[in-house]
């Protein structure tokens, strides 16, 4: 096991605009990691560096206290898990969990032995003599796994493994992933674009945004305390409404609604304004001093136990989780009202929170 | 993993019992439009119809010069007439003697070729000839392609690029380039060697073009794979690389093997001697200007074919591709 530490870490492909400008990150021992973030935010070419399968810039990448940088991915102690498995197809699932122990001259009574105990805890015993060809997609996934598992690595890479798996599959190898690393603790770092992998797996979860790091927390760190627009808009599914909000100096206002604030003398004429779909719950339930908010129902999304209800005021749109199921026609107005102590704010330049924002005593109305 | 199988509308047009394999898709292309009452009625249709028509006739036009070979092979004799026919022909006749059947079957053509003439010995020449260059040509176009596959080095293109271009030449142009840097500067004239040498390096940027594309398509995760276990690169093209791309390495050697079997120019200039002739240039004394021995030609045809039809048959199976389903996902 080791740990992984980023000082630094650029990478740029020739000329271009750098892939990864500056990365400062250090990834604890036994530490599961999940960097997430859009497509083409850098964080495959993060995790590549790590296995040595690109290479550093500039800065420096540091494996278990050990300067990387110009090491060679075999010597790096690494296993990695693909998307597309990767699997040598003219091996069987026996061959192709051995081959790493094989190329480095295991004894064949312990590659015997530790591949069938890998093929135990994942279920593919009777599958040891099949071609990957013969396998189902969840099927080479384990395989895979179970390839990087026999090497016993100090760090397991996993670059998007679940994403060519179906749902249902995929629920259930997210689990095996994260009993597999309860069971070893190995430091993992996973790839993957999926919010709700991350905030299952995560010990902790980085999230990336065209190559830059937004910010790195455990999962409940940055659902309820986002640093930036991104990070908010990014976790939780639906993501967090962020509206563009009129600075008053004593509160803010838009099209939708109006909230006192203390706190706004200072900050610029134009925030956003951020609020999870849950904190908004129908007027008639809610204390009598939270803020009201009145929209038209665009969409009603109805996933059974809740509805996911679209709303638009002016330009300004927000979703709403809503429980139950009260009939509701898009067209129609509706009252909500919401916690005023569950507002984010965020500077609308630059898309940082603006933190230490008070609620004053009665807080006010649309 | 499963290639389509021809379960397509057009088969269950033919009900009960059907004709197999090209016969049957011969049929339902010829009879995709028919309106279907009964069987016989219907295949009578599709015998009469314009496309089987033209369907036979084009294989007529590849297989009658074929029947010819095969009938002079086994007339037993020598000339080019099978059937004497008498001064007084009727129309009827020398219709008839247009199908080439030899009056009578016999094998002394092929015992005459394999025991009288050094035909063995030329059988030999062209095997060891055509074998060396499969496996040279196969060696240096497999280590070649998977470089230019895989690896960013300075004139990548422009090496791909004059291969192509050099294939754009027809081969005779360099016939008198090669004869004075085979013959006179390496003095490999008359030898094996030489021969080897020319056939493996000009079937080269064929090989390497046809192999690169096949590694192109090999995923390059499954390499990367490797490294992160700890392969080397040479390991990797041996064990992985090389296995996979089996179906494209045999149709590649079949293609480097048939280019010495067949070359008949190249090897008539460069051997001299009559023990070391390859099969092609062999064949060409049973006739020339001092013999028409037409019998001995057919017969050392048909038996120069058989190793070329039966590598065909043997390599048959890595011919339908298909080995690297499972490799990942898509």
């Amino acid at each position: 096991m080791a740990s992984i530490e980023f000082k630094g870490v650029s990478k740029r492909y020739g000329d271009s605009l750098p892939t990864v400008p500056e990365l400062d990150l250090s990834i604890r021992d036994g530490e599961f990691m999940v960097l997430v973030g859009p497509s083409g935010c850098g964080k495959s070419t993060v995790l590549r560096m790590i296995a040595g399968l690109e290479s550093v810039t500039a800065g420096e990448l540091y494996i278990g206290g050990h300067l990387v940088n110009d090491l060679p991915p075999k010597d790096r102690d690494i296993a990695m898990v693909f998307q597309n498995y990767a699997l040598y197809p003219h091996m069987t699932v026996f061959e192709n969990m051995a081959f790493g122990l094989r190329v480095r001259h295991t004894p064949k009574l312990g590659i015997e032995r530790r591949v069938r105990e890998a093929a135990d805890t994942l279920g593919l015993s009777d599958l040891l003599q099949r071609k990957p060809g013969q396998l189902s997609g969840g099927q080479c996934q384990r395989v895979a796994l179970g390839r990087a598992m026999v090497r016993e690595p100090q760090v397991f890479l996993f670059d998007e493994p679940l994403s060519n798996l179906d749902a249902e599959l995929r629920v259930q190898m997210r689990a095996n992933i994260g009993r597999l690393h309860r069971e070893f603790g190995t430091t993992s770092v996973y790839v993957t674009h999926d919010q709700v992998e991350a905030m299952t797996l995560g010990s902790r979860i980085a999230i990336l945004n065209q190559g830059q790091l937004m910010q790195v927390g455990t999962p409940l760190e940055l659902y309820g305390d986002p640093d930036n627009t991104f990070v908010a808009g990014f976790m939780g599914s639906p993501p967090m409404n962020l509206v563009p909000v009129h600075n008053t100096g004593s509160g803010v206002h838009c099209a939708m609604l109006e909230l006192a604030l203390d706190g706004l003398q200072n900050q610029p004429q134009t925030l956003t304004l951020g609020l999870r779909p849950e904190q908004l719950v129908p007027a008639a339930d809610a204390p009598g001093h939270w803020p009201r908010l009145r929209a038209v129902v665009e969409l009603v999304e109805s996933l059974g136990a809740e509805r996911l209800v679209h709303l638009r005021a002016g330009d300004e749109r927000m979703v709403a989780r809503l429980p139950g199921m009260q009939l509701l026609t898009p067209g129609e107005t509706l009252a909500l009202a919401f916690d005023p102590a569950a507002v984010y704010l965020f500077d609308a330049g630059s898309q940082q929170r603006i933190r230490h924002v008070g609620v004053p005593a009665g807080a006010v109305v649309c | 993993m499963n290639l389509p199988n021809d379960s397509s509308p057009r088969r269950s047009l033919l009900a009960g019992e059907q004709p197999r394999g090209p016969v049957r898709s011969l049929v339902a292309f010829a009879c995709k439009q028919a309106p279907t009452t009964g069987r016989a009625g219907r295949i009578l249709r599709d015998i009469f119809s314009w496309r089987f028509a033209l369907l036979l006739f084009a294989s007529l036009i590849v297989i009658y010069p074929l029947l010819w070979v095969v009938s002079l092979a086994f007339s037993g004799q020598q000339s080019l007439t099978l059937v004497q026919l008498p001064e007084d022909a009727s129309l009827g006749q020398q219709l008839l003697a247009l199908i080439p059947l030899p009056e009578q079957w016999n094998l002394s053509n092929f015992t005459a070729v394999l025991t009288e003439q050094p035909f063995l010995r030329w059988l030999g020449n062209s095997l060891v000839v055509a074998l060396s260059t499969t496996l040279l040509g196969l060696s240096l176009s497999c280590s070649a392609a998977y470089a230019f596959s895989r690896f960013r080095f300075a004139g990548r293109e422009r090496g791909l690029m004059l291969f192509l271009i050099s294939q754009m030449f027809p081969a005779v142009l360099m016939l008198i380039p090669l004869y004075v840097i085979v013959v006179q500067w390496l003095g490999l004239g008359n030898s094996w060697l030489g021969l080897i040498l020319v056939y493996s390096i000009t079937a080269l940027p064929f090989c390497v073009w046809m192999l690169k594309g096949y590694f192109d398509t090999l995923p390059y995760e499954i390499e990367e794979s490797a490294l992160l276990e700890g392969a080397s690169r040479w390991m990797i093209f041996t064990r992985i690389i090389l296995p996979l791309a089996r179906p494209a390495i045999a149709v590649t050697g079949l293609f480097a093997f048939m280019t010495a079997w067949n070359e008949f120019i190249l090897a008539s200039i460069f051997m001299d001697d009559e023990s070391l002739y390859t099969v092609p240039v062999g064949l060409r004394f049973f006739v020339s200007d001092y013999a028409s021995e037409w019998g001995f030609f057919a017969a050392g045809s048909i038996l120069v074919s058989i190793p070329v039809m039966l590598l065909f048959l043997a390599l048959q199976r890595y011919l339908v591709s298909g080995l690297s389903a499972g490799a990942v996902k898509g």
